[in-house]
């Protein structure tokens, strides 16, 4: 597409990105039919290709108004657009420069600003988040239906297998909000990869940076991300085979890191180094020989496909594959590739989108009545159980607890 | 001719106000765009070099509501723009500067499924693909497929009678539509066509279908299902030169083989399209085709040693069929995705859309390929070679002056060529805005002049999409004299100005 990009960003590192990435673009519309927001609203400053748009007027000097905002905002990050795109476009990186010279000149309502703040000062601390959350679990008989839903009922945090009776060792990040609603993910990808003979351990590591960071809080984002990486290289000098993460979401944004730091030079080269040894945990038992782990099972799951699984990571198929050389028998759910309405803070701060996706995503996955929904995201997680009628887990807890019935 | 958008008439902007305040009596506020921030995301098409910024955007969601926004329009004088999803690569759905795009996006739902009798009623903004995706259980599908079809919309596709790669044995859209409603420039809800094969006087459907939103809005649309296959299998054959691949189809056609779909791409669309989809296309092929069979299992069978026969007499290097369904998928959706797959290597492109007879794809293919050089700009070539409609997509930079001028001159040569080897100027993608100069060429006057008296039938005012698809015969007079066809002059009879 032509660009004539504005004097302010042309020749900044954003600009020159934002160009290329802008010039990839063929407007050929594909990505809009995959667009949840498009295929629920209808407008196309509501699909990809029209925020592209939007964007592309910012960058070249137009200055937005609350419209370009709303649209922007109105985004799930979801980037299913980028899977469906044929050109390559990386819609995802446009939308963070986007979206940070659109807050930049945007003012927004106080309320609004509060509400990002708030959520910025609370989620991302463990410290923080968790008591909070333990009160409302405490109340949680108590609350009104809303509040209810959106309260997690508390977990047991499970048996945790030294780590040091293996020769291999693996890292696992902790994260914010996952150890304080869900410790028993963690401690189940423990014990399973125990039984694969490989020890996980912990660092103090915290927030993985994705949360400021899709708020358009960059410099924020990467504190954590360094905190991270401080937190982690002593492990990795000792030669941690990888970083596990449980939470796809997180995912996403860790491998990343090699790439936000690319230009920091104390960092750059760690964080490149973080980045190649991060993976999934679907990719760490995709490789594995699963034989040593029980592999009967009569529970029919449907399992729901994060987005930030099969667009951010490119992992599609692997969690399934997986599960099905266990044992378990997986239902078809229809329309896999669109995304749930979690989508991080989004589910909070644009809510009546979110519900509908949520609605629609329960309908696909409880097609075929399955006994349980399984899924890789702690925030997917949350969102589905809150509504759902069948449990919700992460996946990795069905092949825990299935080898525990040995 | 692209047209770029222009500083803006004040007057207009008055009108705007007003217009938009009006509409929004009939549909829900945030359903009625008029803030140029908002608008610009609309001034295009897929054809991103024709813009325009449109007075207002409307986007209705229910029938009653279409025709009272017509209706206005109609009452005030004010031109009409009907959107599908804005793939089209003619420039139909480009705004006009006093005249309000009405977006059909919103009617995006399947309204009912006849499985017994294999039709479904579709909304008009429903995608192409949705279509397929939701009679799939029944064992149903529908057979038009454009390569656009994950995104189209059935109301674009028969505004502009769209075919696909299936079209061969298929038929176009024109052939899989049973009834459409639409309303008409007065606001009337009327019904062109029947559930029946046939239906008594004219055939207004055929007229509607292609009609380019000149005639009327679509707003719904009965459509034809067909049974799937037994059993469809696709072989993929490489060639060391594209003339030959070019024999190739026109042997399998004269051989009396009509495939379920027949296309051929040269192999700078193979190597972009691989890079997506990694289908295992043979990239250093000069061209290959494929070549989809389907029917009964024995059919199936007993056609490919056939084709294989004859690829092998034309002389292929390679030949590969789909081991499985996954892979004859996989295939096609390399193939659906070529254009903008293109954008991997070339920031813009500009897709044509001519057909020729079968027999001369060979040579044309070299008079392309020498076109290509003499204006020193790439041509990547994809084609629905089965029906000898051509896509040559003629790579270039918007960014560098005076690259789309030299581009669309190139494409201009390639539409002369397809006309003088006894072709049309375009197979599927419909005239829009892009072609219709060529219109002059392929049309003479009185033909033209049928042509408008058909739509002063349906529009008196001319206020759907009025400047696109019928050039008047001023702009041919225009055109013509700038552009001497083979030394002679096109409309000697009019006058000039
Ligand atoms: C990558 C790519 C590949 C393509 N491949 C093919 C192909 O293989 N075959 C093919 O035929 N085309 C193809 N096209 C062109 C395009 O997709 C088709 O023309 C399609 O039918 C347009 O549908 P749309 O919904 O996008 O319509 P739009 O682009 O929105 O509109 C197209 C025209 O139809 C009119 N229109 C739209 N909806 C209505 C309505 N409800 N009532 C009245 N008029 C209406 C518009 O005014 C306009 O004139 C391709 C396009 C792209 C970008
Ligand atoms: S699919 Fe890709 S190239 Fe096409 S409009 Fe969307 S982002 Fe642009
Ligand atoms: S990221 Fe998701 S919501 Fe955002 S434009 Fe892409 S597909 Fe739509």
């Amino acid at each position: 597409m032509q660009t004539h990009l504005a004097d302010f960003i042309r020749n900044t590192i954003e600009g020159r990105e934002a160009d290329a990435i802008l010039r990839k673009c063929v407007h050929c519309g594909f990505c809009t039919a995959t667009c949840p927001t498009y295929q629920l609203l209808g407008d196309e400053l509501d699909g990809p290709r029209g925020r592209i748009y939007l964007m592309k007027q910012v960058l070249e000097g137009v200055t937005p108004t609350s419209t370009t905002q709303l649209h922007l905002d109105r985004c799930l990050s979801c980037r299913n657009c980028e899977t469906t795109c044929p050109s390559g476009v990386q819609y995802g990186r446009l939308l963070d420069i986007g979206r940070v010279i659109v807050e930049q000149q945007v003012e927004r309502t106080e309320v609004e600003k509060l509400k990002r703040k708030l959520l910025r000062l609370v989620i991302p601390y463990r410290n923080r988040f968790g008591p909070l959350l333990k009160i409302g679990q405490f109340f949680r008989p108590f609350l009104p239906k809303p509040l209810k839903q959106a309260t997690p009922a508390a977990r047991a945090a499970g048996v945790w297998p030294q780590a040091d009776k293996h020769d291999r060792r693996m890292l696992v990040l902790n994260g914010c909000v996952q150890p304080a609603i869900a410790p028993d993910i963690n401690s189940a990808t423990a014990r399973v990869l125990d039984q694969l003979g490989i020890g996980l351990t912990t660092a103090n590591d915290g927030c993985c940076g994705a949360l400021s960071y899709h708020l358009s809080a960059h410099d924020e984002a990467l504190g954590f991300v360094r905190q991270n990486i401080d937190a982690w290289w002593p492990y990795i000098e000792q030669g941690v085979e990888a970083i596990v993460i449980t939470a796809s979401g997180c995912g996403v944004m860790v491998k990343d890191y090699g790439y936000l730091l690319r230009h920091d030079t104390d960092y750059a080269k760690k964080a490149a180094t973080v980045s190649d040894l991060t993976k999934d945990i679907s990719e760490v038992l995709y490789t594995e020989d699963l034989t040593k782990l029980k592999t009967k099972s009569n529970k029919k799951v449907a399992f729901q496909a994060p987005c930030s699984l099969q667009h951010g990571l490119k992992l599609s198929g692997k969690v399934e594959d997986i599960l099905a050389r266990l044992g378990f028998s997986l239902t078809t759910v229809p329309d896999t590739h669109l995304c749930c309405g979690s989508a991080g803070t989004y589910s909070i701060l644009n809510p009546v989108i979110s519900n509908q996706l949520k609605k629609r995503k329960l309908e696909a996955l409880c097609s075929e009545q399955p006994d349980i929904i399984a899924t890789a995201n702690i925030g997917c997680l949350t969102h589905l159980e809150s509504e759902a009628t069948v449990p919700v887990v992460h996946w990795i807890n069905l092949i825990a607890a299935m080898s525990h019935e040995k | 001719m692209s047209i770029a958008p222009k500083a803006e008439n004040p007057s207009l902007q008055s009108q705007r106000a007003r217009v938009a305040s009006d509409l929004r009596r009939v549909v829900a506020t945030d359903s009625v765009l008029d803030e140029e921030e908002s608008l610009r995301p609309y001034e295009c098409d897929g054809l991103s070099a024709y813009r325009r910024l449109p007075l207002v955007v409307v986007l209705p969601d229910t029938v009653d509501q279409v025709q009272q926004v017509v209706r206005y329009c109609h009452d005030n004088d004010i031109p009409i723009v009907a959107r599908g999803a804005g793939t089209g690569l003619s420039g139909g759905a480009l705004p006009i500067e006093d005249g309000v795009v009405l977006s059909l996006a919103k009617f995006n739902k399947v309204i009912s499924v006849d499985k017994d009798n294999r039709t479904a009623v579709v909304q008009p903004g429903v995608r192409n693909l949705a279509i397929s995706e939701t009679v799939s259980h029944l064992g149903l599908y529908y057979a038009p497929d454009p390569s656009s079809q994950i995104a189209c919309t059935i109301g674009g596709n028969v505004a502009e009678n769209a075919g696909g790669l299936h079209c061969l044995k298929y038929g176009l859209t024109v052939h899989n539509v049973l009834e459409i409603k639409i309303v008409t420039i007065e606001g009337d809800l009327v019904t062109i066509g029947s559930n029946a094969l046939d239906s008594p006087g004219y055939d207004l459907l055929a007229l509607m279908t292609g009609s380019e939103g000149l005639l009327g809005i679509i707003v719904e649309v009965t459509v034809k299902l067909l049974t799937k296959p037994d059993c469809a299998k696709v072989i993929m054959a490489s060639f060391d030169d594209i003339e030959k691949a070019g024999n190739a189809v026109a042997n399998i056609i004269t051989a009396g083989i009509i495939p379920g779909g027949l296309e051929m791409m040269d192999n700078a669309a193979i190597r972009v399209t691989e890079d997506f989809v990694h289908a295992g296309y043979d990239v250093e092929a000069a061209a290959i085709l494929l070549c989809e069979l389907d029917g009964t299992p024995e059919e199936v069978d007993d056609e490919i040693e056939r084709v294989k026969l004859v690829l092998e007499q034309s002389g292929y290097t390679q030949m590969q069929v789909a081991k499985d369904d996954n892979q004859r998928q996989l295939f096609w959706s390399g193939r659906k995705s070529a254009f903008p797959a293109v954008g991997r290597i070339s920031p813009d492109y500009y897709c044509m859309d001519g057909t020729i007879p079968r027999k001369t794809l060979g040579s044309v293919m070299s008079k392309v390929d020498e076109l290509s050089r003499q204006y020193d700009l790439r041509v990547v070539n994809v084609f629905h070679a089965g029906d000898g409609n051509l896509h040559p997509l003629i790579l270039y930079d918007g960014n560098v002056e005076g690259e789309l001028e030299r581009t669309e001159e190139l494409g201009g040569a390639i539409l002369d060529l397809c006309i003088e080897v006894g072709g049309t100027i375009t197979g599927e993608h419909g005239v829009g805005m892009e072609k219709i100069d060529h219109m002059c060429i392929q049309f003479d006057t009185l033909e033209l002049s049928q042509f408008h008296a058909v739509k002063q039938a349906f529009d008196t005012k001319r206020l759907l999409n009025p400047d696109k698809a019928v050039p008047t015969l001023h702009r041919c007079a225009e055109f013509g004299a700038m552009h001497v066809h083979k030394g002679q002059l096109k409309f000697p009879d009019i006058e000039r100005f």
